[in-house]
């Protein structure tokens, strides 16, 4: 069996009463959504890492990807495992919290303690969730203004980002010019693809089709789509890597056994793993904030928004960007952020590109690459020589 | 180290080409390698600079020194700047190894209000002796590799690229040929010497 149904869901506590700071806003401060609904109360869970300095002048925010959570450098209260950018976001690393201060918050729609389909409809006193409002990136970004606005920040120093997170540092530098000094949109694209949005459909398809999604009101019957979740995940992990990649880990090496066993088993090492994907994924995340945060992602178009060219996006900005790709990315390959580069270019603004050579796919951005580190690490401390910092 | 001191160790034409660009001009630099004349003009010039380069290498050098660099190829990436973005748009030593150099080069006239580009001379005498004695492609100091190893895929001679601007109607304002010391050539002579013994040439060109 894939995963058994009656596995425990994502603690109730982190929906609602996570282990971050949290920031509360009630109905005089509702949070106005693209749809044209308003959503309040509302919260956002935060995490923030090093100190604020006196003009407040040295805050970077990191926006995370699809299934993602706030919990960029500290250990994930669900997994228990390390904070999903500890490689990067650290005393000395690259987002250097012994020079900066370090926010990131969970995203509307998501599920570890900012509002979302599965926390609580104050007005119902029921979990939210196929009634909760679409969101889009542009109400993410929106939300983290407010949440900027309750801490006193006027101005980021930098928005940082990639895959999802990258959409939002371009939706900052759009609907925000003023409040951004330098941006990086990594491994993104002003768009979300056709063959992106695909991939999103049947993972939502699968969700769906699981029984126990009972039309998106599992919560109440205490049950959850944990198979049509995992099939969801499995399907985008793969999106995530890339064929030198799976070939590197995994080849056709066989998992625990010498020879097929001419049956549906995960006799295939890449298999296992994807099971394992799944299975672990069912365990930090719900499955209707995972339909609403793909929604919102497929209806990302940023040139869209701005009469059909991307570059009136960025007109007049003073904000310096660094943008970066990764070669085996075909998520989000390289192409896509030279859309973003020329429509810069266009705008006249101050860009810096580069892709980088790695064969590990989408994933890239998260692991270990030395070249990113140094591209990062020499743009924003030339970023920060230009702000005084 | 370059990056410190760099007019001190810099290459003749980079340095004449500094001299040709305004004080707190915008400049795009392209194919700028590691950044060592966007440096230079940053730091002499006080210029706001951007760079184009295509090897990833130099870019993350760039980056590094906190210059706005983008990787990307002067054949395909200049359609997207503006009109008159920059006042300078500089091609050095790389017109030769582009696809279309004429394209380029009014792309260049397009995007600045005046282009500066340098280029080694085909026509230098030693490369004329060259051929004519062996029979064979010139390899030299200036241009090392063999014919199938070399990325200079347009060479032209100091008198062909003059021939060029007249085509593109591009006027020119300022233009210096280097001889194999490095030195330039009296401007007074005539262009066939020029031509001849210069081994570089620098031109500083606007739109008629």
């Amino acid at each position: 069996m894939l995963v058994s149904a009656d596995i425990a869901p994502v603690p109730a506590s982190q929906v609602d009463e996570p282990d971050s700071l949290v920031a509360r806003f009630g109905a005089d401060r509702p949070l106005v959504l693209d749809s044209g609904a308003t959503l309040a109360p509302w919260q956002i869970a935060y995490q923030s890492y090093g100190t604020l300095n006196a003009d407040r002048s040295n805050a970077i925010l990191i926006c995370h990807a699809l299934t993602g959570d706030q919990h960029v450098a500290s250990r994930n209260p669900i997994t228990g495992k390390p904070g999903w950018w500890e490689n990067i976001v650290g005393p000395g690393l690259p987002i250097d919290t012994d020079r900066f201060f370090v926010l990131c918050s969970n995203v509307i729609g998501s599920c570890m303690g900012t509002t979302g389909p599965a926390s609580l409809n104050a007005a119902t006193g029921e979990p939210w969730g196929l009634s909760f409002p679409l969101v889009t990136i542009r109400d993410m970004v929106r939300a983290q203004a407010m949440l900027l606005d309750h801490l006193g920040i006027a101005q980021l120093f930098a928005v940082v980002g990639g895959s999802m997170g990258g959409m939002q540092v371009l939706q900052w530098a759009a609907s925000y010019p003023d409040r951004v000094f330098a941006a990086m949109p990594i491994a993104t694209g002003p768009i979300h693809s056709a063959q992106n949005i695909a991939f999103h459909e049947v993972g939502r398809q699968a969700i769906m089709a699981d029984p126990d999604w009972r039309g998106g009101h599992y919560l109440q019957a205490g049950v959850r789509p944990a198979k049509g979740l995992a099939v969801a995940r499995m399907g985008a992990h793969i999106t995530y890597l890339s064929e030198a990649a799976l070939h590197r880990k995994f080849g056709r090496r066989l998992q625990d056994r010498d020879a097929p066993t001419f049956s549906f088993d995960a006799d295939f090492q890449v298999e296992s793993y994807l099971r394992y994907q799944g299975e672990s994924f069912v365990e930090r995340f719900d499955a209707n904030s995972y339909l609403y945060i793909t929604r919102a992602m497929d209806y990302f178009d940023l040139a869209a928004d701005h009469g059909g060219v991307l570059a009136n996006a960025f007109r007049g900005i003073k904000t310096r960007f660094c943008v970066a790709s990764f070669s085996s990315d075909w998520l989000f390959p390289t192409p896509n952020s030279r859309a973003i580069v020329h429509a810069l270019n266009a705008a006249a603004a101050s860009v810096s590109f580069v892709e980088i050579e790695s064969d590990k796919g989408h994933d890239a951005f998260l692991l270990d690459e030395p070249v990113f580190f140094a591209t990062m690490r020499g743009f924003l401390d030339s970023a920060a020589r230009a702000r005084g910092l | 180290m370059a990056h410190d001191d760099p007019i001190a160790t810099q290459r003749v034409d980079l340095v004449l080409m500094a001299e040709m660009v305004e004080r707190g001009a915008r400049v795009l630099d392209v194919g700028c390698g590691d950044g060592t004349l966007l440096s230079l003009l940053a730091e002499r010039r006080g210029v706001d600079g951007r760079g184009i380069e295509l090897s990833r290498e130099g870019v993350n050098q760039c980056v590094a020194r906190g210059l706005s660099v983008v990787q990307g190829d002067a054949d395909t990436d200049l359609f997207a700047y503006p009109d008159d973005a920059f006042d300078y748009v500089i091609l050095s030593q790389t017109i030769q190894a582009t696809r279309r150099p004429r394209v380029v080069l009014e792309h260049m006239l397009r995007i600045g209000r005046r282009a500066i580009v340098s280029f080694p001379n085909f026509g230098h005498w030693r490369v004329r002796a060259d051929l004519a004695l062996s029979g064979r492609m010139p390899v030299t100091d200036n241009l090392p590799e063999s014919w199938y190893d070399t990325p200079n895929i347009h060479f032209c001679t100091i008198r062909d690229f003059v021939a060029l601007c007249n085509e593109l109607n591009a006027r020119t304002e300022r233009a210096l040929a280097l001889n194999s010391s490095g030195q330039p050539v009296r401007f007074n002579m005539p262009w066939w010497v020029w031509n001849l013994f210069g081994e570089q040439a620098v031109f500083l060109l606007r739109r008629g």
